[in-house]
């Protein structure tokens, strides 16, 4: 018993440890009236550290620039924005329990967050219990409109489904036939379910469909089902995560299934980080749809790249889900300013409405907690970047996609009581 | 006839990648009793020579023999892993000898400690602590016996790890500098780029076949060829068989069964190695590629008969043929107008991750009627 509580009395001083380090920002500058400290929740260890990393670093870099640009004025008063930093470890419980230390313990009145649906679905019953609020900046299957979550990435229509459209209409491989390759969990299942609807309405087949259990990276099987579907070539729609990724381009391009032979493939998980760890030689001349690529020539977008860059090393890039992180904090300190006050509930009304001249051109949030967005078509090039072909007008967010059958003829709204979170359009 | 082939083919390489990485873990799992959980992670080290070597042969002084860099990375990747196996029986599984709970715990802490090092060591010093070890473990050994036997060996074994310790640090620090990819820990996956020669396909009677695919086949088969010879037909093979028998009779007829644990173990885990260089042509190397692996191995190994080489090679090519066959729909295309059920069913089983279930499920299946495998061993240890 004495060396239990010996051994609990040693945890918590470690972990009070962990916490006074984890605390960013540093003591109050004399240039400002307070301070108030947000939660930042990603994994910093685990299989999702790579890339979720990156968006602490965007994060961190965005509120020091605002701290630059003298921090959060609310009510006449100006705060500095400190952040604590929480590891999730790429474990979705701990993104669950992390997320009520930095509501309960820490009182932070924003966290932002995640990046795997697994976490966010986590997540979502703390943020809904507690009424906190949760800012998400990862494109996602949608199907989802929480009050309490705010979603900076693309739904299915504002990606995937202009994208469809450009492969079956206007892409080299125009009217061909569409195979679907994905990791097997609910973002390949959910957004291919949207596009087997779409490539009916437009009159085309899908042919084939077939999902990798995650971690496995034997591709073999599903290049002979491509070879069989797809003799002649056409679309390949490509929803695979991570690491999966390098072994399907490797063995496909081995196994002769390039765009030099007919093969297209559109991609949803590959922006400008992972075409530096797949390889362009590998990527060359397929396809990627994001909001925001590297290659936009607007003042705003080379200024978001060249000081992060600055900040974190030439080396680095920036990528879509980056510009998202990058526009939450942006976005949360507008509507904080505009409410005049760090409430919650004043927050998240003083939102919706909130327009925001971001890297990838201006985003407003909408009232079902998206964001509208530009969306744009590139196709890859050996430098390893995206060359854009295209790009639509402002796309406003479905939340309730309208091709899934289960959620056809819904909407979300939480700006109207009578509203909320799904009713029927 | 083509459909046959290629069938057959990719069956093959399939289970050749399974069989690959299962080799070593039938040796040291197989014949040593050892349930090594790290065995992935030390596959994850020869993928992780592969990328090394890769990029030394970049540098302008071995630039022109950049095509042959895989062949050479093979065998400094048996020997990286082999030395790390042995560093790994010689401190914690010898202790552990005759209980397989701990040991299946304790390996599972090394692997967890061998992945946390590749996130956060740079590659180079990384190769340089490699380069100490191989020195300081063999160079002991290479001193003449009148050295060996005086009583002040100790200082010089000390001088030994001394001298491994400086030319370690020396290569590290030349690697850094010198190839600025391997100087800065990354937890980043990384990509080996087969050479020129291994990338395209080879047509075979009308039917195209990858090259990488072709090249793992043959790693697999010399590797399988190699070790059985040594096993056979070498003194030391003899050695690790009869302790594998009966290791107090042979500890009684004068083997030193400390030494035959040390080789078979090295030996296995070389092969993990070797297997590492050929799953890092497949995909990416990153600290998580062995974890994906270790499953399939032990599914293999045990359904092969523990301590069976050729049921090792028959399982995993079993596997191999049966997940292609169902995993793309084969049954479908070589009997197109089969009944309606049954093509419904075939055709549900017919993605990757149906296949994995039913392949698991025929495992199960077939383990209950030969609970010890295709192969089960004969001999007094079993009769016990």
């Amino acid at each position: 018993m004495r060396i239990s509580r010996r051994i609990l009395a040693g945890l918590a001083t470690a972990s009070l440890a962990v916490t006074a380090t984890s605390c960013g920002g540093g003591g109050t500058s004399g240039s400002f009236d307070d301070t108030v400290t947000v939660g930042i929740l990603h994994s910093l260890s685990g299989t999702m550290a790579i890339s979720e990393s990156t968006l602490v670093d965007t994060e961190k870099m965005a509120i020091e620039e605002i701290n630059a640009a003298g921090g959060v004025t609310v009510g006449g008063k100006s705060y500095k924005i400190e952040y604590i930093v929480e590891d999730g470890a790429s474990d979705w419980p701990t993104f669950a329990e992390k997320s009520k230390k930095l509501i309960d313990q820490d009182g932070v009145p924003v966290v932002f967050g995640g990046w795997t649906s697994a976490s966010r679905k986590a997540m979502l019953p703390v943020y809904e219990s507690k009424d906190a609020f949760l800012y998400y900046p990862i494109q996602y299957e949608a199907q989802e409109c929480s009050n309490n979550i705010f979603y900076t990435g693309a739904t299915p229509n504002q990606q995937s489904e202009p994208a469809t459209d450009f492969m079956y209409k206007r892409s080299p491989a125009a009217g061909g036939d569409f195979f679907l390759v994905g990791s097997d969990y609910v973002f390949p299942r959910t957004s291919n379910t949207i596009t087997k609807a779409q490539v009916a309405q437009l009159g085309g087949k899908v042919v084939g469909e077939d999902y990798l259990p995650l971690g496995n990276t034997e591709v073999a099987p599903i290049i002979s089902k491509i070879k069989k579907a797809l003799p002649e070539g056409g679309i390949i729609i490509n929803t695979l995560n991570g690491d999966q990724n390098v072994a399907f381009f490797k063995q496909i391009q081995d196994a002769g299934i390039t765009p030099s032979t007919g093969y297209y493939v559109m991609n949803y998980s590959i922006a400008e980080e992972e075409i530096s760890t797949i390889g362009p030689e590998f990527l060359e001349g397929h396809y990627g749809a994001w909001n925001y690529m590297m290659s936009i020539d607007t003042p705003a977008s080379k200024k978001f790249a060249a000081s992060f860059k600055a900040r974190w090393g030439d080396d680095r890039v920036v990528a879509d889900p980056q510009e998202s992180a990058y526009n939450m904090v942006y976005l949360w300190k507008q509507a904080v300013e505009d409410a005049g006050t760090f409430d919650d509930n004043a927050v998240r009304e003083a939102l919706v409405g909130q327009t925001f001249d971001a890297p990838q051109g201006p985003v407003e949030v909408m009232p079902n907690h998206h964001l509208s967005q530009t969306v744009r078509i590139g196709e890859i090039n050996a430098e390893g970047g995206f060359t854009i072909l295209e790009e639509t007008g402002v796309v406003l967010p479905q939340a309730w996609n309208q091709k899934h059958p289960s959620s056809k003829g819904f909407a979300c709204d939480w700006t109207d009581p009578s509203k909320g979170e799904k009713y029927k359009l | 006839m083509e459909l046959l082939l290629d069938s057959l083919f990719n069956g093959v390489a399939i289970g050749s990648v399974l069989l690959v990485a299962a080799l070593g873990l039938a040796i040291v799992f197989g014949l040593m009793g050892v349930i090594n959980l790290a065995h992935g992670e030390l596959m994850m080290l020869g993928a992780y020579t592969t990328y090394v070597t890769q990029l030394i042969f970049k540098l302008p002084i071995l630039k022109p023999f950049y095509n042959s860099y895989i062949i050479v990375s093979i065998f400094l990747a048996f020997i990286v892993s082999g030395v790390v196996g042995i560093l790994l029986e010689k401190t914690i599984i010898r202790k552990l000898y005759g209980s397989p709970l701990e040991t299946l715990l304790a390996t599972w802490g090394v692997s967890l400690i061998l992945q946390q090092f590749v996130r956060s060591v740079p590659l180079a010093y990384g190769t340089g602590l490699v380069i100490s070890l191989i020195i300081g473990l063999f160079l002991p050994t290479t001193f003449p016996s009148k050295i060996k036997e005086s009583i002040n060996f100790k200082y010089f074994k000390f001088s030994s790890w001394i001298l491994a310790a400086l030319t370690g640090v020396l290569t590290g620090s030349v690697i850094s500098s010198s190839v600025s990819k391997l100087s800065r820990a990354s937890a980043r996956n990384v990509d080996v780029t087969a050479p020129s020669w291994m990338r395209g396909q080879i047509e075979i009677i009308g039917t195209a076949f990858p090259k990488t695919r072709l090249m793992i086949i043959v790693i697999t088969l010399i590797s399988v060829i190699a070790i059985t010879l040594f096993l056979n037909q070498s003194a030391w093979g003899m050695r690790i068989r009869a302790v594998t028998q009966n290791r107090q009779m042979s500890d009684c007829l004068g083997i030193s069964t400390e030494k035959v644990d040390i080789i078979t173990f090295g030996i296995g885990s070389g092969l993990a190695g070797v297997a590492g260089v050929a799953v890092s042509l497949l995909g990416s190397v990153g600290p998580n590629v062995g974890g994906n692996y270790i499953v399939g191995c032990f599914m293999v190994v045990v359904l092969g008969g523990v301590g069976n080489l050729l049921g090792t090679v028959l399982a995993s090519f079993g596997i191999g043929i049966m997940t292609d066959l169902i995993g793309a729909g084969r049954l479908l295309s070589i009997w197109p107008d089969m009944p309606l059920p049954l093509s419904n069913t075939i055709n549900f089983f017919a993605t990757t991750s149906m296949a994995r279930v039913m392949i698991f499920a025929l495992i199960v299946i077939f383990l209950q009627f030969k609970p010890t495998g295709l192969f089960p061993q004969k001999g007094r240890m079993v009769e016990n």
